[in-house]
This record gives structure tokens, sequence and C-alpha cells, in this order.
């Protein structure tokens, strides 16, 4: 943190929040004795209230389409369970007046027209507040749920879904503004002309379809981009309005601003037409010491024993639950073949070469004499954590935004509702006490809260 | 089998998409022509609608733009207009329609399980089997479907659905700290249907919706009605109607609601206020009943339906006008001959509608594994 500024310095930065809800997986403690029960529409309603009181830009839903399993059944030792996120946002928009709504939407396993014309309609009925997270999917594991399953090799998927974003625009911007009558004696409901339809015949993209819907209060729906990969990247910088990334410490998080906004400078938009909002968590307490005793509980409810030789199976391949998770690795020798993907995405780098990583893992484990699942603890993904006292936190951040490492946090909530309350109650007022952080909500829009250069409205 | 209808009882049901049936409608709504695109119209209209004590509203809707361009060309997607209704509602059921032909099946089983979950169910889906070639052409496919293959298809799409909406059991989630499983991996189903067209593993995304399954609602010319909670016959006169409730209870269909297009003396006379409106634009002919005169009339007609359907679904010409009417003066005096009941608060649609919880596809097969 003591380096010079790398990529500038604005003392007026401020901190821009979203609460990414994810529905699945191991990082929402469900043992915790408060802990609400996540799927229920009033937990939803309850958590979305909290973060407009602590006026966050965004409340962002995820997208799994197929229930995770482990070696052929359904994974039961994570929550599951997740709403449709544009079904979802509509009821919440009704129970909230400021805060985002953002939908996380495939382009793999959508048909371009109808996504565009649900998030159309998403956005008018929030009055300005959508955002459409874009991801894309190639395994055909999930592509089993779908008439249109596993067909877009690995590849080509970016490439669909950058066609996929351009006919979704090219919807959203083919009403005329001011095209709709204004009185019942008018010639014509919609003016001649006044909507033109869309049409696209490539291998990837194919429709033709005339939008039923005007432009927003914030002309359109706001896109983000969550993509690490050099084609994640590209399709951010040339569609994306808001980037998450998986680059939090606070080193990667600078390398990676600095290669989105040379990336952006090629497709010629300003640096601060894109928000960079990694992906993190946080625990607090009132002394360090008790942040990082909570940390710690959570990391190993997190990694249940259970959960640490599931952890294990989906690289060993076998089934391991003769092993007790709190004796030494397997003495068995993993499949040959790759990561069983039913768990969820797989990152790139792990698709190949698990029995290297299992070696690196033996040769740890072995060294500092590490049960099951103190290797799970250790190397089990999680997210990059933020621990400490609420003004410890605070300080840490605003460091990263007016270094302009980041432009803000999508925090992933451990407990539900604990961390949401603790953040909103605790850490947003020493944000504020810093001068960074709103105080009350300026804009209406998610794209005004994101303070993002407005749009040009065509004519 | 015939049976007597639900007898005493007529549900009521109204269809409220854009400014009501009539394309005209918009000209004398009393507000601005692009309300229909903005959420306090939606919400006047459905508050006024749970108010006067319908059981249920539907929402029509089409990937193509309802008219042309001289009538209404906009509307916001059916499934967000329900979606965004459920928090501000307590009782009356949500009925968007959904096309089977345009999107994909899980996803439109998800969208509806999500929506019975957030209006604490009272969710509905109105079979839509739009089969032009404009409406496929939205997702890049050629069409029409041919007769068979279209009946093929909605059939699949809906027995999907259902088998989705059973694949978690009620009893799916345990959050069992001993065993640290938050599921039973032996209550979530995989449900490898496999159709006409697509095939689909499953499980669903998400949890059993609160109503078990969600009332499924289809035109009696879909030819799905054995797969349906409600049929919606049309008919151009009460015996054509008879003979078409007649046909649909042979496949035990629960319910049968009969489609009425309205158009009531208001403050000037229904036949003056059609008269203006066709001017506009003609009201063409449909597949169902209409009424265009009084309310004694109209209030005669549904008394007469009442001894051969369970139900009506009603198309208000103009909903700002013929709503309130239908509120104040139809409702009341079927209300006073005990033919109509409104809905309690909190009730779901299908206590509302006397449909019993349907059980568990998945737990009925392990019950019959278990005894044989």
């Amino acid at each position: 943190m003591s380096q010079p500024n790398p990529i500038g310095y604005d003392p007026k930065a401020r901190v821009h929040l979203g609460l990414f809800y994810t529905g699945v997986g191991p990082q929402i403690v469900w043992t915790d004795p408060d802990a609400a029960p996540h799927t229920h529409i009033d937990t939803f309603v309850r958590v979305i209230q909290t973060l407009e009181r602590g006026l966050f830009d965004a409340f962002f839903l995820g997208e799994g389409l197929r229930v995770r399993e482990n070696r052929g059944r359904v994974h039961a030792l994570d929550v599951a369970g997740r709403p449709d996120a544009i079904t979802q946002l509509s009821a919440l928009a009704a129970t909230t007046t400021r805060i985002g709504l953002v939908a996380t939407q495939n382009t793999t396993y959508n048909y371009p027209a109808d996504l565009a014309r649900r998030l159309a309609s998403l956005d008018l009925v929030s009055a300005g507040r959508a955002g459409w997270n874009i991801v894309t999917t190639d395994n055909a594991w999930t592509g089993e749920n779908f008439r249109h399953g596993g067909w877009l090799a690995h590849d080509r998927r970016y490439e669909r879904a950058g066609e996929f974003v351009e006919a979704a625009r090219a919807l959203w911007a083919s009403w005329d503004t001011g095209a709709v009558a204004t009185s019942g004696d008018d010639e014509s409901w919609l003016r001649p002309g006044g909507a033109r339809s869309v049409e696209r015949h490539t291998d990837l993209v194919r429709l033709r379809a005339t939008a039923t819907l005007p432009r927003s209060r914030q002309i359109r729906p706001v896109l983000f981009q969550a993509g690490d990969s050099p084609g994640g990247r590209d399709l951010a910088a040339r569609h994306a309005d808001v980037v998450f990334s998986a680059n939090t410490t606070y080193d990667k998080a600078v390398a990676y601003a600095r290669d989105i906004r040379t990336r952006l400078a090629g497709y010629g938009r300003a640096p601060d037409s894109l928000r960079i909002l990694p992906g993190t968590s946080v625990v607090l307490g009132d002394t360090e010491a008790q942040a990082r005793e909570r940390a710690a509980w959570i990391r190993r409810e997190q990694t249940s024993g259970p959960r640490a030789i599931a952890f294990l199976e989906q690289y060993w391949g076998k089934d391991l639950s003769g092993y007790d998770p709190d004796g030494p690795l397997p003495d068995i020798d993993p499949t040959p073949d790759e990561l069983d993907p039913s768990r969820g995405t797989i990152p790139i780098e792990l698709r190949t070469g698990k029995l290297a990583v299992i070696a690196r893992w033996r040769e740890l484990a072995e060294r500092r004499k590490l049960s099951i699942r103190d290797l799970a603890i250790e190397v089990a993904p999680g997210h990059d954590l933020f621990v400490g006292t609420p003004g410890q936190v605070a300080d840490e951040w605003v460091h990263y935004v007016r270094t302009r490492a980041v432009d803000g946090f999508n925090i992933v909530p451990q407990l539900i509702p604990g961390s949401v309350d603790e953040i909103v109650d605790k850490l947003v007022p020493e944000l504020q006490e810093r001068g960074a952080y709103r105080t009350a909500y300026e804009g209406s829009t998610l794209r005004e809260h994101l303070d993002l250069p407005p749009l040009e409205e065509p004519a | 089998m015939n049976r007597i209808p639900s007898g005493c009882r007529l549900h009521l049901a109204v269809e409220a998409d854009g400014d009501g049936a009539h394309p005209a409608s918009w000209r004398v709504s009393g507000r601005p022509p692009a309300a229909v695109l903005d959420v306090p119209a939606l919400r006047d209209t459905i508050a006024y609608a749970e108010a006067a004590g319908f059981a249920l509203v539907t929402f029509a809707d089409s990937p193509l733009p309802p008219g042309t361009g001289r009538d209404a060309a906009g509307r916001i997607e059916a499934g967000v207009r329900a979606a965004y209704l459920s928090t501000l509602t307590d009782r009356i059921g949500l009925a968007p329609t959904l096309h089977t032909t345009t999107t994909e099946p899980f996803h439109l089983a998800t969208q509806l399980a999500s929506l019975d979950h957030a209006s604490r169910g009272r969710a509905a889906w109105v079979v839509g089997a739009t089969n032009s070639a404009e409406a496929l052409a939205t997702i890049g496919g050629t069409g029409p479907y041919e007769p068979d293959r279209l009946r093929g298809e909605v059939s699949d799409v809906i027995e999907v659905a259902r088998c989705l909406w059973d694949s978690w059991q009620d009893d799916a989630i345990i959050r069992d700290p001993t065993t640290g499983r938050f599921l039973d991996p032996d209550r979530v189903h995989h449900v490898n249907f496999t159709g006409g067209s697509f095939s689909v593993v499953g499980p669903l995304i998400t949890p059993r919706p609160p109503q078990g399954q969600v009332v499924v609602i289809a035109a009696d010319t879909l030819g799905v009605t054995g797969q349906v909670d409600i049929a919606l016959v049309g008919g151009g006169d009460l015996t054509d109607v008879t003979q078409r409730a007649r046909r649909v209870r042979e496949d035990d269909v629960p319910l049968v609601f009969a489609e009425v297009e309205v158009l009531l003396d208001a403050t000037e006379p229904a036949a003056e206020r059609l008269a203006a409106l066709d001017r506009a634009s003609p009201w063409g002919a449909t597949d169902r009943l209409r009424h265009v005169g009084s309310t004694d009339g109209l209030t005669t007609l549904l008394r007469q339906l009442a001894a051969v359907v369970d139900g009506v679904r009603l198309h208000p010409a103009v909903l700002t006008v013929d709503l309130p009417v239908l509120a104040e003066r139809v409702l009341p005096a079927l209300a006073a001959d005990r033919l109509h009941v409104a809905p309690v608060a909190g009730a779901t649609l299908r206590a509302t509608l006397g449909l019993p919880q349907p059980s568990n596809r998945f737990v009925d097969a392990a019950g019959a594994a278990t005894t044989s």
C-alpha cells in the first residue's frame, strides 16, 4: 500500500457498494443461529430494504441454471434454491425506490429478443434501476436443462455474447423518443416509423423483432460483466458500464485497473465510463482480534468436515466418504480424468492439470501436518476478505478508491442478514465520516448512483 | 364425466392488459396513452380489481407488439408485471401469459415458481402458444408449427413445468447441523424429461412453489385441457359455451371458465360508447361471448353462466370505465346472490378457487415403489 499513486489519485473518490446475494454455494453460513431462510421473499425484502437504508448502489442476483451436484447426486451441503432473477427483482422493485436491481443472465441459454424485453421491462417498472450482469456458459452439463444445450464451442461463447449484447442494445434503442401519442385524439398511438425492427442473421444470433418498450429513465439497463479471461475483459471494455472482478488484493486490483483502462482506450472510451467493483466479503469486529476470530469461525463453518470431503471428491473423482475429515489426505490415487463440472463453473486454469494441483496439496499437507479439513480451509476457493474494525476496513477502502485501484466493492455476505446489518450499521457510517460515501441518494437511476456519464439519447 | 359446476359460486377473473380489450380503449382511458408503459396505472388497476373482490387477474402478452401502431404498440412483459404486483397485493391471483413456443421451458418454469414464492402462493399461468411466423422469428425460428406439432410442443412444455415444480419436495431443505446437510439429496429430483423436440434434466433451481403446482390456465382450443387446472372456453352464444364446457369436462379439467368481453352502460349508454370506439378502430370479432349493454343484462348472463361453468374471465373494453362499473354494480349483485365471494387476505389462489393442494409425483412414485 506504500507504492506511489500508480494510476492517479482522486481525493474526492467515493466508494460504490453492491451486495451480491448468492443464494447457492458455500459462502453463506446456514449454520449461523441467526440465519434467515434465504429463499423466502421476506428475507429478500428485509435485506434489500436494509441496503437501501445503507444507500447501496445495487442489489445483485446471481445465476446458476443447474443445481450443483457432487458425483451425480444433488450437492447437499451448501445452501441452494434461488429465484429467477428478473422475476424476483421485479417483485423487489415494488418494495424499494432507489436501489439498483441487477440480474445475472446468461447469453448462452437465452433468446436475445426475449431477454432484452424482460430486462427493459424491469428497467421500466423500477423507473430506471435495472442492470444486467452478462455471463456466458459453455458447459454441456448446464445445457442439459435447455432446448439449446451444449451447442456453443468454448472459444465462441464471447463472440455470441458480443452479438447478443449488440442485438439487445439495438432493441433498446429502437424506439424514437417521444414517439408515443400524448392524447387520445392523436392519429395513432405510435408515430409511424417511431419504432424500428431489429434483424440479425449470423450463425450465432438470429432474430427479427420489434421492441414493445421505449427507453427507460436511464435509457437502457446498466451493463455489468464479470469474465476475467481475455475474452471477458474485452467484452467488458467494449460493452460494460461496470466490471466485477476477482482482483481484490491491492496489487492485483491495480494491475487489473491498468489493463482494463488500456483496453477501454482501445475502444475509444473514457476511463470513467467503466466502474470496477471487485467481489469481496467483510468481517467486522469491535477490535481487530475479535474480527479475526469471527473470520476464522466463518471460514471453519464454510468448510465443514463433509464439505472438505466433497471438495476433495471433486478433484479425486472418487467416493471419499470413508475418510476422516480430521485425518490425513486420502491415501488412494485420484482418477486421471479432469474435474467434474457439476459443482458449478470451474475457472479455466483449473480445467486441466488437476494431478499437479493434488501433488502440490499433498506436499503442503505433509509439510504443515494438515488434515483434510485444514487443507480445504487453506486451499478451497474463497473470496478475498476485509477483516478488521469498521474504521480499519473503511481506511483501506478509501485508499483503494482514492488511488483508483477500484471504484468500490460487490460484497458477498456470509451471514444473512447478519453481514448486511453490520455493514450498513457500522461500516457505512465510517465511510461517510471519511467523506467517501454518499449521505443521501442524489440520483434516482442506477446509472446515476454509479456516477456513470449520461448516455447520449439519439433523437 | 359430466360434473356439475362447482355450484353456487362463480369465480371471477379479469384480463388487465393495456387499457382494455377494445383496440381504441387508449383514446378514452382518461390517462396519457403512454401510461400503460408505467407502473402507476398498473398498480391502480390491480389495487382496484383486488379491492373489488376479483379472484384472479390475467395479463395478455406476446413477443410482438400488441398492435401495429395505430393502436397501442407497447407493453411491459407480463411476467414482470405480475411479479411487480406480487408484493403489493395479498389476495388476488396473478396470471401472466407466457408463451410455450418462444421461451425456454426451464426459464418459464423457474419464472412461474418464483412468482408463486414472491406472491406467497398466488401465481397462475395462462398458457400461450403464439405460432405466427413473426412471433417465432423473434427467437430465430421459422414457423408456424403444424397443428399436431404445436399441440405436442404446448403439451410438453406444460408437462415439464409440472415435473420441475415437483422436483424439490416440500421438505427438501433440512438444515441438519449434525450431518452438515442443508438439503436432503433424496428429496431433490432429476426430472429427466424427454419431449418431442427438447429434453430437460432438472431439477429446478427454485424450491417447490408454495401452491405445490402453479395454477395452469389454457384455452380449450389448445387441445391440452387434460393437463390444466382451468380451461377457458369461448363461444359465440350461451349454447355454444355450454357445449364447449361440456366437452372439456370430459377431460376431467377441475375448473371451466367462460370468456366474456364486456362493454357496459356508464355515463353514456354502451351502444354509443361502442359506436364511438369502433369509429376509431373497429372491435373485430373474437371467439368470446361479448356483452355490450346494461349491467342488469350482464348480471343475468353471468347467472346463466353459473349453471354451466365454474367461473368467468371478464375482458373489460375500457379498464378505467368498465372495471369500476363491474365493481360497483355487477359484483355486488352477484355477491347478493351468493354467487360471488371475495378472496380473503393471505389465501393462496388454490384455496380461493377451491383447488386442492396437489401431491408430489416424486413422493407418490416413491410411495408406490415402497408399497409394491
